[in-house]
């Protein structure tokens, strides 16, 4: 039976799938802010980043698929040096990416985090070491909030036929490289256009603002990256990324997905933009290419259509293994699901917490 | 020794009752209560050591007036509260 995690502001969700319609059967953490699940399937491991207000981030780990939780280890930055010349505080403020490390590494996680460090743990959380190579690489101090007070590392994309091969992406701090699994890392997001930057900078690699990346797991040299400033993808590995110039109603949005074996096809949410982070002319919908961003098809079947305000987080637009099935979730508590690639769509819910996340177990 | 209580809301997430600590400084007392307690401290304090935003330290009724450094002095029978700020939603 497929289960979906939906973590929000006001606590964790399971739902079931019920004869093809989804059902919310538990709650986990409720009254406090749960911002992102990983369930890793080579132990049965469950996870779930919570955010305090008052006493901050924490990380819980489930061994019974949630029936149960216990506190492991919170990453946590060392000593800042005196010499250090970045503005950024070296203090844990979010978790906000949580990755496995690939079939050879069990029990093995990656954890991106705000302000931007990325963490390591070989023991399934339970203690975390600063990822050094990427923090103290000297352009790190490139990097700067956008949206959050500071850099954001909101995507890990580990290579399914290599472990030591990473990508990760930082708003705003572009798409970075790794491949000795984090000694050494190198920026590669050439091709993308910072339009909040003066002209000179645009291009400027180490300053991009990456919503998200994903990688299609049958060709990972084939990503996605939804950008602050439109969609860009990449056919070779990220040497280079070409942009998207139309897709439906706007290129602007801050989720994306793409089919695990058609690199080719990709879903959006959209928003207006920048400035205005609702859907447009109050409709929602997702959009979805089959051939490359060639085209979009726009999918409206079962989401509100006007006076609708619902916005899509980056970490609330998940797909599952078989390519059929996708989820997403709203600022404003809404939840839908499809089982066929998002030609129709079903309500799960339109009265949850505003929605950070949602992860097929 | 001063006493060192927190509010009940961090008592939903580890125990951490009333106690009796050394220490000349807010800083050494919580020290002290984090020495017995390891996960107290990332309850209270950011990694860099500094009260967390939206935490507050009642000293003798009084908030605190160093939340970087925890360098009011303390003494004996002096009365220190741990309590969150009113904030959230």
């Amino acid at each position: 039976m497929q289960k979906l995690l939906i973590s929000t502001r006001k606590g964790l969700f399971l739902a079931q799938d019920k004869g093809g319609r989804f059902e919310i059967s538990r709650t986990s953490f409720l009254g406090d802010p749960v911002t992102l699940t990983l369930c890793d399937d080579r132990d049965n491991t469950w996870y779930a980043a919570l955010e305090h207000g008052h006493f901050g981030p924490k990380l819980h780990r489930s061994e019974d698929f949630g029936e149960s939780w216990a506190e492991v280890g919170t990453p946590s930055y060392p000593e800042k040096p005196e010499s250090a010349k970045d503005k950024t505080p070296w203090s844990l403020k979010s978790i906000w990416s949580l990755a496995t490390a690939g079939p050879d590494r069990p029990g093995a996680l990656w954890c991106g985090t705000i302000p931007g460090g990325l963490f390591y743990s070989s023991d399934r959380g339970t203690t975390w070491s600063l990822c050094e190579g990427l923090w103290n690489h000297p352009q790190r101090t490139n990097w700067f909030g956008g949206g959050a007070d500071h850099p954001a590392l909101h995507s890990i994309v580990v290579d399914p036929r290599d472990s030591n091969h990473v990508f990760i992406a930082v708003s705003c701090g572009g798409v970075w490289e790794t491949c000795d699994a984090g000694e050494t890392w190198s920026v590669c997001a050439d091709g993308m256009r910072a339009d909040f930057m003066p002209p000179d900078r645009a291009g400027d690699p180490t300053i991009q603002d990456p919503h998200l990346i994903v990688a299609c797991e049958a060709n990972p040299d084939m990503m996605w990256a939804q950008h602050h400033c439109g969609i860009w993808r990449t056919c070779d590995g990220a040497k280079s990324w070409q942009e998207i110039a139309s897709a439906g109603p706007s290129t602007f949005g801050f989720a994306v997905a793409v089919h695990p074996s058609d690199a080719n096809t990709a879903w959006f949410v959209p928003a207006i933009s920048d400035q205005h982070r609702m859907p447009v002319d109050g409709n929602v919908v997702v959009t979805r290419t089959r051939d490359g961003g060639k085209s979009f098809e726009v999918l409206t079947d079962g989401l509100p259509q006007g006076h609708s305000y619902d916005l899509c987080f980056r970490h609330a637009l998940d797909i599952d293994e078989s390519g059929d099935r996708l989820a997403f979730g709203s600022t404003t508590g809404s939840v839908w699901t499809t089982a066929n690639q998002g030609d129709n769509w079903q309500l799960l819910s339109g009265n949850l917490p505003p929605v950070y996340a949602v992860r097929f177990v | 020794m001063a006493s060192l209580s927190f509010t009940a809301n961090l008592q939903r997430h580890l125990r951490c009752e009333t106690q009796e600590l050394a220490g000349a400084t807010v800083r050494e007392v919580l020290e002290a209560a984090c020495a017995s307690n390891p996960r107290l401290r990332g309850y209270v304090l950011e990694d860099d050591g500094s009260l967390r935003k939206h935490m507050n330290i009642f000293l003798n009724g009084q908030q605190i007036e160093d939340r970087t450094n925890l360098s009011d002095s303390v003494n004996e029978a002096d009365e220190l509260y741990v309590m969150q700020a009113l904030s959230g939603g």
